[in-house]
């Protein structure tokens, strides 16, 4: 590495200096009385230093402050992007994205649902771009922070007049007396100025810890960011759901089928069928539809006790029992099961007679129900009649002319019955679904629906998120940074004795205007006048 | 001259430190990067047993065809020594119901071969699973996962999901959605155990 010597102490300063360490020479031999750059205190930032090896060149590309600010741009303008339509996850989940955007917004919505923005902030480009950010700020911080607390810690006391002569405030003052430089330290000692002397030179500095804002940020940034890679660890973050109907035991996902629930009921309340609710009347006359009041589960979690293989018998003991309301989970080894969702009404069973098709009384000349989760073949009686299942369709749809289920559960159930009898040549074959009777030919009996059954489904959120203490604790952080750097500032003010003469010169980091009034509290009661402002030109 | 030498040895230590935290740090950083992209893809895989790994073991009920066997359930470890097709599927499941007649129609040949059929149904009911096999008139052994255990120890979420597993248990292929018969084929022909 190259040294760069300094002219008036001899000290070797790094390549990349501006200020000599030691004496506090400026080493640009500017002889324009330009003001100093005291960015980072005339330090060598090490990126600026000669590229070496690949390694160095990736390390000083991300310690570019240029570049880390064009990633957070690029950022800003992609994020912005992404709430021109809604995200995927929020438009409706019955819908082909590709036609929802096209048929929504037109052609933009097209071109924005082709280049992916649809999806934008789980895409992998969105993913590469924070990550870049974060090892931009990692380096960056490093890279300035290291140097900048190295400078500060071994600041000179003493600093060449050209330093003092070259700072933004200076003054020089050539008439006062001691104790005018007595009462100005004692102002400065007032003002919680830490002072150091050497042969009568004096460095007065405070607030030096703001200058540690911009580095406590990023670290509360970088933890943020790590926190938000943990939840890709299944340990620290699950996200899932499960649908349970009333009566029965769903394996909760993301447990490896070690915990079950159990749903015991589902309450649904809704506003206007209490008294207390009378005040709301006029409110709701006003809706259309009843307004949900209250949401609850009353489940029971069993854990499968067995060490059978997965698929045998659970052998369920119970753990936990409980409701499930909104904002009140019920928790089970760190997981909380949430109220998400419900379908009320769901059909569970439904019942049927068998009566002549002219006969207007419709006697029943059989009754029989069908246990919607787990009907039989087939309905055999006593006086002779059988009656045959021979279809099921849970959620009945035509498809081309062909009733076919469209899922499992029995939302919308359709039947194909096969009466037999002793007055029935072969059979007689019906279908029935809601609305829908349909006989094969001309039928001598007909099959009505006298009842059914419903129960409601319960839709629970299953949670886990250790990363949000951590996500806190980086956004907590992060604040006392934003803080630290903006609510104080570094000033320093340098008193350099010459034989007949005494220079003064100050700087902050920020808020000179602060710190112009400050002096002038500071001279108060001694013979020092203003220091000057070397940037305003015109002054007298 | 030594002093020279001396400070010359310094400042390679200090580059060769220098280097070595560097790289270490970059190392750390792309790692945490990859680490990040790598998991948001898997993210979104849609089972959650993989290529390569092992086959988790599970016991179901046969339903349907099961007349004339005298076991009543089947284990999947039982069949180690042989190939595996394991197919989650559904009775409303549309392209499930596609695929079926190409199962039945290559079962006898790689049955013989050494390869088992093995059908998973996640129909909620026995009726309906009952009703499909008849119509499809089905040989391999149909079984019924009730409660969705199996379902969610392989974590299989579209329909039809298919695992083709070798004869020690190990994943060899999984297809996600429908396969065609020449497809079909050719996933059968990889798990063909050695021996035969």
């Amino acid at each position: 590495m190259n040294t760069i010597k300094c002219s008036t102490c001899g000290h070797q300063n790094k390549e990349g200096t501006t200020i000599c360490e030691k004496c506090g020479k400026p080493l640009d031999n500017d002889q324009q009385g330009t003001l100093l750059n005291m960015r980072y205190d005339g330090s060598s930032i090490r990126s600026k230093t000669k590229n070496r090896s690949i390694v160095d060149k990736i390390w000083n590309f991300f310690s570019s402050v240029k570049v880390g600010v064009t990633l957070i741009a690029i950022a800003l303008v992609a994020s912005a992007l992404g709430t021109i339509y809604p995200q995927e996850m929020y438009i409706p989940q019955n819908v082909d994205p590709a036609l929802h955007y096209r048929d929504q917004y037109g052609l933009s919505g097209q071109i924005y649902y082709q280049l992916g923005f649809h999806n934008l902030y789980n895409s992998w480009w969105y993913m590469v771009l924070i990550a870049l950010i974060g090892i931009s700020i990692f380096i960056v911080s490093i890279d300035r922070g290291v140097p900048l607390y190295k400078a500060l810690k071994n600041q000179a006391i003493k600093r060449h007049p050209n330093f003092l002569k070259r700072q933004k405030l200076f003054g020089e003052y050539t008439a006062y007396q001691t104790e005018d430089k007595t009462r100005f330290i004692n102002n400065l000692k007032k003002h919680r100025y830490k002072i150091t002397e050497k042969d009568g030179h004096i460095l007065a500095e405070k607030g030096r810890f703001s200058r540690w804002g911009p580095y406590v940020n990023h670290l509360g940034l970088i933890i943020f960011l790590l926190g938000t890679l943990f939840r890709f660890i299944p340990f620290m973050y699950v996200d899932d759901f499960v649908w349970v109907r009333e009566g029965e035991t769903a394996v909760i996902p993301s447990t490896s089928q070690q915990y079950y629930i159990k749903n015991e009921e589902f309450i649904f309340e809704t506003y206007g069928n209490d008294d207390e609710d009378a005040i709301f009347e006029e409110a709701l006359q006003n809706t259309s539809g009843p307004v949900p009041k209250h949401f609850e589960t009353n489940a029971i979690i069993y854990e499968d006790v067995s060490k059978d293989v997965i698929g045998s018998e659970p052998e369920l003991k119970e753990v936990k029992s409980g409701e499930i309301i909104v904002n009140e989970p019920l928790k089970i080894n760190g997981l909380a099961l949430y109220q998400d969702s419900y379908q009320l009404n769901e059909f569970q069973t439904m019942s049927f007679k068998l009566h002549e098709t002219d006969d207007e009384a419709e006697e029943a000349i059989v009754e029989f129900t069908v246990d919607l989760t787990d009907p039989e073949s087939e309905y055999v009686f006593d006086n002779g009649y059988r009656i045959e299942l021979n279809r099921f369709y849970p959620e009945y749809e035509l498809n081309n002319g062909e009733p076919r289920s469209v899922s499992n559960y029995p939302r919308n159930p359709g039947f194909v019955f096969f009466v037999y009898g002793p007055d029935i040549e072969e059979r007689e074959a019906s279908f029935l679904a809601i609305g829908q009777n349909i006989p094969s030919g001309d039928n001598q009996y007909k099959l009505s629906l006298t009842d059914f059954g419903v129960r409601d489904v319960s839709g629970l959120k299953v949670r886990k998120d250790l990363t949000l203490p951590i996500i806190g604790l980086g956004a907590f952080i992060f604040m006392i940074g934003v803080v630290q750097g903006m609510y104080w500032q570094h000033r320093r003010i340098w008193i350099h004795q010459a034989t007949d003469r005494m220079y003064i010169a100050c700087h902050t980091n920020k808020n000179w205007y602060g710190l112009t009034k400050e002096f002038e509290k500071l001279i108060d009661g001694t013979s020092f006048t203003m220091v000057r402002d070397q940037e305003k030109k015109n002054d007298v | 001259m030594e002093k020279i030498e001396l400070a010359k040895q310094k400042k390679q230590v200090k580059k060769r430190n220098r280097f070595i935290f560097r790289s270490a740090i970059l190392v750390v950083l792309f790692g945490a990067l990859v680490f990040a992209i790598v998991s948001n893809l898997t993210a979104e895989e849609e089972a959650a047993v993989d290529i390569k790994e092992q086959a988790p073991d599970f016991q179901l009920d046969r339903v349907a065809n099961n007349e004339d066997e005298v076991e009543s359930s089947l284990q999947l470890s039982d069949l180690e020594g042989k190939g595996v097709m394991l197919n989650f599927w559904a009775t409303y499941c549309e392209p499930c119901e596609r695929e079926m007649p190409y199962m039945e129609e290559l079962y006898p040949k790689y049955k013989e071969q050494g390869v088992e059929i093995v059908a998973v149904s996640v129909d909620a009911t026995e009726l309906v699973i009952d009703k499909f096999v008849d119509h499809y008139n089905l040989s391999f052994p149909i079984l019924h996962d009730k409660d969705s255990q199996v379902l969610d120890a392989y974590g299989i979420r579209p329909l039809p999901t298919t695992y083709f597993i070798d004869e020690n248990g190990v994943v060899v292929d999984r297809v996600l959605g429908e396969l065609s018969l020449e497809r079909l084929e050719g996933y059968l022909q990889e798990i063909v155990p050695k021996g035969t």
